[in-house]
């Protein structure tokens, strides 16, 4: 990392693995589970809110100074809903069906923790470039988890990813569906995104043993 | 009739927790002990019970496309819907901030167990997500709204007071180190949901019908893009629809 400061890249890095927003702080995991059925929805969904984590980061830290403690939940309510309109209208326009397929999970990124967190805890105290890299960070520490669960729960619950067929043809009875496979219908059933995120934790927590609760 | 069916079917077959996981932050960090769970639950089954009929018609009045007709027959071409996540945040914030004086001043002790967590029901998915899921599917009458509202409450709270008694007793259960605490607790609620699965075919009665609607549900996801191309294909006929008037 040339191109940023030792404490920067910190910043970025943290989140990814030791301290993931969705399995140590346990944020924002209401939208993390919901649209995880398939791989391209949820890379969107990382990628939507990595654009208003970002930018609401910045927003926040520079009203820091001029925003009033009694009514910090309202301003930043009225930022991250601004934002998430923005992300909203551009789906809505440039990939509709997408959109319908998200629902109501891109207007619940209003009240994904992740970013009320990262706003309490980081962008009231900081600069605007580091809350920036802070913003970055953590939001793709949220993708990544994402992107994890939405892998294996597309591959084994209807063998395809991003909607190839890369275990062969189920019906056809092509590629490994050829020698017995079938696939794992429950994968795609809600529960299991649940059960996917608690082995995460498990092989987590297994290899980083100082992450243990007790 | 109506009346029931929607209450039962939010509470049990569209749980909020089980059912779309909305929520979770606070069902997760809030579920250690019984007695705080209990009340939280309650403050959230109030204000979903506010928050949602009150949303309702804030979207039938000034959001909805041609809302506005009742201040003049000129406003009809309006939709404000863009406007609904700002609108319905702000009715929520509102709601909470006032379910905060309300609880200080009559149970401080209440208030005190639930100390930040109170506010912070003004973030909880589930509150905003009855409000967009209130609106997404279109439920006609205040009177459903408001019944929609206390049956998702209602389904949060026995969700979380079910997680709440659980995690009290495993606490003497010797699991795994690495996936105590949370994990533990994740893959739990996996296995609830899939119990709450089974109340799918509780309003369909027969089983042929019940079977159908689950198999519905969950290939939903994979057939919704299948019918991507037809749909995004009609999208483009539209729009040169549009550009051809022009």
């Amino acid at each position: 990392m040339g191109l940023l400061s030792k404490k920067d890249s910190k910043l970025i890095l943290d989140p990814l693995a030791d301290n993931n927003p969705i399995t140590i702080q346990v944020l924002g995991i209401c939208s993390a589970l919901a649209i995880t059925a398939q791989l391209k929805p949820s890379i969107v969904m990382a990628i939507s809110v990595v654009f208003v984590l970002s930018v609401g980061n910045v927003v926040i830290s520079l009203m820091r100074n001029i925003i009033p403690s009694k009514i910090r939940i309202i301003v930043q309510l009225i930022v991250v809903a601004t934002l998430v309109i923005i992300v909203d209208q551009v789906l809505k326009a440039f990939a509709y069906s997408l959109s319908k397929e998200l629902s109501v999970f891109i207007g619940l990124i209003i009240t994904n923790c992740i970013i009320m967190g990262r706003f309490e805890a980081f962008a009231l105290a900081n600069k605007p470039w580091p809350s920036f890299l802070d913003g970055i960070g953590n939001a793709a520490g949220y993708g990544l988890i994402l992107i994890i669960v939405g892998f294996f729960r597309e591959l084994l619950g209807s063998g395809t990813l991003f909607g190839f067929k890369v275990l062969g043809d189920s019906v056809e009875k092509t590629g490994l569906y050829a020698i017995g496979y079938e696939n794992n219908g429950f994968m795609v059933l809600p529960p299991m995104a649940l059960i996917v995120v608690g082995l995460i934790i498990w092989v987590q927590r297994s290899r980083n043993k100082e992450l243990i609760e007790d | 009739m109506e009346h029931i069916e929607l209450f039962f079917k939010s509470i049990f077959v569209d749980n909020m927790v089980f059912a779309y996981f909305l929520g979770m932050c606070s069902y997760l960090a809030v579920s250690k002990k019984v007695s705080t769970a209990v009340g939280l639950g309650a403050a959230v089954i109030f204000v979903l019970a506010i928050t949602v009929p009150l949303n309702w018609l804030l979207d039938q009045y000034l959001l909805q496309e041609g809302a506005l007709t009742w201040l003049g027959p000129e406003y009809a071409d309006y939709d404000l819907s863009f406007l609904s996540f700002i609108m319905f945040i702000a009715t929520i914030a509102t709601m909470v901030q006032l379910v905060e004086i309300i609880v200080e001043k009559f149970s401080p002790s209440l208030y005190n167990s639930l100390g930040i967590f109170l506010p912070l029901i003004a973030v909880n998915c589930a509150i905003l997500g009855g409000s967009l899921f209130m609106q997404s599917r279109e439920i006609e009458t205040l009177g459903l709204a408001l019944n929609y509202g206390i049956g998702s409450g209602i389904g949060w709270f026995l969700a979380i007071v079910a997680i709440a008694a659980i995690r009290e007793k495993i606490r003497y259960s010797n699991v795994p180190a690495p996936l105590r605490g949370l994990g533990i607790t994740f893959i739990i609620t996996g296995l609830m949901a899939i119990g709450f699965m089974s109340f799918g075919g509780m309003l369909t009665g027969g089983e042929e019908e019940a079977t159908e609607e689950t198999v519905e549900n969950t290939v939903g996801m994979v057939t919704t893009s299948a019918d991507e191309n037809s749909e995004a294909s009609s999208l483009v006929i539209e729009t040169t629809n549009d550009t051809d008037k022009n």
